[in-house]
């Protein structure tokens, strides 16, 4: 059973998101996504100033299985990738929701079709 | 829901996360594959290849229908309970499959072949065995476990009865023979010392968890796959096919034109292609840049003509041992060196090295 905070918004390609006090917001990969990922060993996050419409691939996660791209859960312009993920791309599978965030996005619209964490608990339910 | 082996309820209860393989319901691991890695690197680790197909082959005939088969030589099989590997070809000298074949006695071999090509395999090698007269029997009374790593002898071994031990650990390389209700046999896929064991389906799961008590790691698929990628071993269907032959796909070595008179299936094919000039070859390739090569990646080899100058990769992964991607591509014969490769639209720095990447818990490529 994966982990689904409630105080998170979420996708349906299994992205997080979480408000900031200064306006910006945190975006990552989900429990159940790193768990389907398996050992994560390379990820290439996206630079400061990057700008992103909703949807658009900003980052890569490669597991020993696969690669990945992952989206932006809304759009704006990048405040910084996660470097710490360079050397500690495992970062994502021990603390998907905290050390193992990819970046930070100052949002340039509010954000919709944001999933709540009963609605992405639903959603996983109903991908089986 | 797919196939499952005699330890699938033991899996899911160990927490394996179950991926499909070849049609079978299979661990891909039990939590990080890298840890599974590593303990069969540095000390043991147990592998449910049961899924695999093991045939017994008996009727006086059998050697020259093995002869006839493949396309290694069982003349080189004089003592009982000696292996050898092999590939499978049709008459186009492509690969059916690799599998690996004990001789026990004069009028019985055992062969066992990969779990996803098995329909093939038996309807082809049943074909082929008419006319020898040889009576092919699948064994799916037996379940099959691969203990592997520098520990995994001395800790299987312990599962035997006291006076059953030294016989196994007498065991070389490449033999195998029964030992109390066991099939031992010293061979493996993950580039390390080992044993893999064919035992009644019955008794698989009390084994499992008796080997987990002595400290063998569970190890999934996973794990299996970045093994025996350091190995440098090939993967059917990955590595090679029914489209390619054995002498561009790295295992020339297998291939015996030694005698002259033994018309193996394939040979004709596989001595007008050696005639004709062989085009590509498989390398093993190390990335110097970050990121991980994957199959069907393209290679090119910089120095050669456009439109010879591709490869393929047709197996990459990260190496944990290593902690670098590392690849074998089918290339151009005449590459060596320096080549780029296109991952996700990037064109990166790669080399071809020497084969294998890991060998006996030892990086050999630097």
């Amino acid at each position: 059973m994966s982990n689904i905070p409630a105080d998170l918004k979420y996708t349906k390609s299994h992205e997080w998101v979480r408000a900031l006090s200064d306006g910006n917001v945190e975006v990552g990969i989900t429990d159940h996504a790193q768990g389907a990922l398996g050992d994560l060993v390379f990820v290439e996050v996206p630079e400061a100033g990057k700008a992103l419409k909703a949807g658009d691939a900003f980052a890569v996660v490669e597991s020993v299985k696969a690669a990945s791209d992952v989206y932006a859960p809304l759009a704006g312009s990048v405040v910084e990738g996660n470097a710490a993920l360079g050397g500690q791309p495992e970062l994502i599978n021990s603390e998907p929701y905290g050390a193992g965030w990819i970046m930070r996005l100052k949002p340039g619209a509010a954000p919709s079709g944001l999933l709540s964490a009963a609605e992405y608990q639903a959603h996983l339910a109903a991908e089986g | 829901m797919g196939l499952r082996t005699p330890l699938y309820d033991l899996h899911v209860e160990l927490g394996a996360r179950m991926v499909d393989f070849g049609g079978w319901d299979m661990p891909v691991n039990y939590g990080s594959q890298i840890e599974e890695h590593h303990a069969v690197r540095r000390d043991a680790g147990v592998f449910d290849v049961s899924h695999m197909c093991v045939i017994d082959a008996r009727g006086p005939k059998v050697r020259a229908f093995f002869a006839h088969l493949l396309a290694n030589d069982v003349a080189k099989l004089t003592t009982s309970g000696k292996a050898l590997y092999s590939c499978m070809l049709n008459e186009q000298g492509g690969v059916i499959d690799d599998l690996i074949v004990y001789f026990l006695d004069e009028s019985w071999f055992r062969v066992v072949v990969n779990a996803g090509t098995r329909d093939k395999d038996l309807a082809w090698m049943r074909k082929e065995a008419a006319p020898f007269g040889v009576a092919l029997t699948e064994r799916t009374d037996l379940a099959m476990l691969a203990v592997q790593g520098p520990n995994a002898r001395a800790k299987a071994v312990e599962l035997l009865p006291t006076d059953a031990r030294a016989a196994a650990l007498a065991l070389e390389v490449f033999y195998g023979r029964e030992i109390d209700s066991w099939f031992v046999a010293r061979t493996g896929y993950t580039g390390e010392d080992g044993f893999e064991i064919m035992l009644p389906a019955g008794d698989a799961a009390r084994v499992w968890r008796e080997l987990n008590a002595k400290g063998v790691k569970s190890a999934g698929l996973g794990a299996r796959d970045t093994l025996r990628l350091e190995a440098a071993m090939n993967l059917y269907g990955n590595d090679m096919d029914e489209s390619v032959n054995p002498l561009e796909s790295g295992l020339a070595w297998t291939v015996s034109f030694d005698n002259p008179a033994r018309d193996f299936i394939g040979r004709r094919a596989l001595e007008s292609k050696l005639a004709a000039g062989l085009s590509r070859k498989l390398v093993a390739l190390l990335l110097e840049d970050r990121g991980v090569l994957r199959g069907h990646q393209k290679v090119i080899v910089q120095g050669l003509e456009n439109g010879a100058n591709e490869g393929e990769i047709t197996s990459g992964t990260f190496s944990p041992t290593m902690e670098k991607s590392i690849a074998l591509a089918r290339v151009p014969r005449a590459t060596s060196g320096a080549v780029k490769v296109d991952v996700r639209g990037k064109l990166l720095n790669a080399r071809v090295v020497k084969a294998p990447f890991v060998r006996h818990g030892k990086i050999l490529v630097s």
